[in-house]
């Protein structure tokens, strides 16, 4: 690895320009510019405070499920990409980490289908509708 | 094709490009992931396993409000407070929120001074994050408090489905005891990089090995991990 002169697009072969002046020359492991890493504070402040403002201004349907999985994405994204140093790793590591959890989305629509078919049996066997 | 490396992370070996490369990994002798330290492997492993455990809560929570016939308490106003004569919905996750990803951000710091060999200011940031930590703690402390009082239990609430505190206790108290092993794993290290461990190579109490400062990237992976599925449970739970 060289040191800090390491883009977003995973570029691990990127030449040293020594234009990012660091001081560790040979440093080891995951060096990258702070202003990075404060860059993507910010937008964690920012993405934060919009779900928290869809809840505020009580934004209701599909809108509100479609934002808040919006935020959560793009929050989750550039947590692992970048605070957890995802997009640096090799991919070998990237896709056996990231792939698995895929798996977790089928067993969701599994149990949506699950979880109707309960809620229509205690619509027609027990509840009151109300 | 591939030179050996040691345990700890050191120059990238050659390697293809896109799945050629990742066939390539997988297919060659004796390790999968060539530039990557068993530890840091390890914990990535761990998170993986992790996130199943939370998937897991938070699929059973979906399947507790999708299935009931009750409606399900309103969470922007069960966990709105009253400040200063205000009646501010959600506020106090929205404070806990930030927190949290303050402490985030010291984390990533840290990992980037412990690299540059910055003892003092590794050990600071550490502490730092530990303190945001600790406050977390403290407010869900207080959250789960008000709750209680308000007759929040795991079998009942006063405002709608029974599920709902089964569901809550059992989830923020999950990550919660996550970030107070976090505080309790960042102090520890800190320690060691406050003392110098990672400059005079000295071994480590139990394992009698030598300690680099990749160890504070890896308890940062763990502490980015506790941020990163309170981003989901505030999604879900709190703002569904």
């Amino acid at each position: 690895m060289t040191n800090a002169a390491v883009h977003m697009e995973g570029q691990l072969h990127a030449p040293a320009h020594g234009a990012v002046a660091t001081g560790a020359v040979h440093a080891k492991g995951q060096q990258h510019p702070i202003k990075l890493y404060l860059v993507v504070w910010g937008w964690l402040f920012v993405l934060s405070t919009g779900s928290y403002l869809v809840d505020y201004f009580g934004l209701h349907g599909y809108l509100r499920w479609s934002l808040i999985l919006l935020f959560m994405m793009l929050k989750a994204g550039l947590i692992v990409a970048v605070f957890m140093h995802m997009a640096w790793e090799r991919l070998a590591l990237a896709y056996a980490i990231l792939l698995p959890p895929i798996a977790v989305l089928v067993f969701v629509s599994i149990m949506v289908l699950e979880s109707e078919y309960t809620h229509f049996l205690r619509v027609l066997f027990f509840a009151t509708p109300s | 094709m591939a030179e050996t490396v040691l345990t700890h992370s050191g120059q990238p070996t050659a390697r293809l490009e896109g799945w050629r490369g990742i066939a390539a990994d997988w297919a060659s002798d004796q390790r999968a992931f060539k530039n990557v330290s068993w530890g840091k492997a390890m914990m990535w492993i761990f998170l993986l396993s992790d996130t199943f455990i939370f998937s897991c809560f938070l699929l059973s929570y979906m399947t507790a409000r999708m299935s009931t016939t009750v409606p399900w308490p309103n969470p922007s106003e069960v966990f709105a407070l009253n400040i200063g004569g205000n009646h501010i919905p959600l506020i106090l996750i929205a404070i806990m929120t930030f927190v949290l990803i303050s402490s985030s951000g010291t984390m990533a710091m840290a990992v980037n001074f412990g690299y540059r060999r910055d003892r003092v200011r590794t050990a600071i940031l550490m502490l730092v994050t530990a303190a945001f930590g600790a406050t977390f703690v403290g407010m869900q402390a207080f959250e789960w408090t008000k709750l209680i009082m308000e007759g929040v239990r795991p079998w009942g609430n006063p405002w709608g489905a029974p599920q709902f505190g089964a569901s809550f206790f059992m989830i923020t108290g999950f990550h919660g005891t996550h970030v107070t092993i976090g505080v309790i794993f960042l102090i520890a290290i800190a320690r060691k990089v406050w003392r110098g461990d990672f400059d005079v190579e000295r071994r480590g109490f139990f394992t009698s090995r030598k300690g680099y400062y990749e160890i504070v990237e890896i308890m940062g992976l763990y502490w980015h991990f506790v941020d990163l599925v309170w981003v989901f449970i505030f999604a879900f739970f709190y703002l569904w």
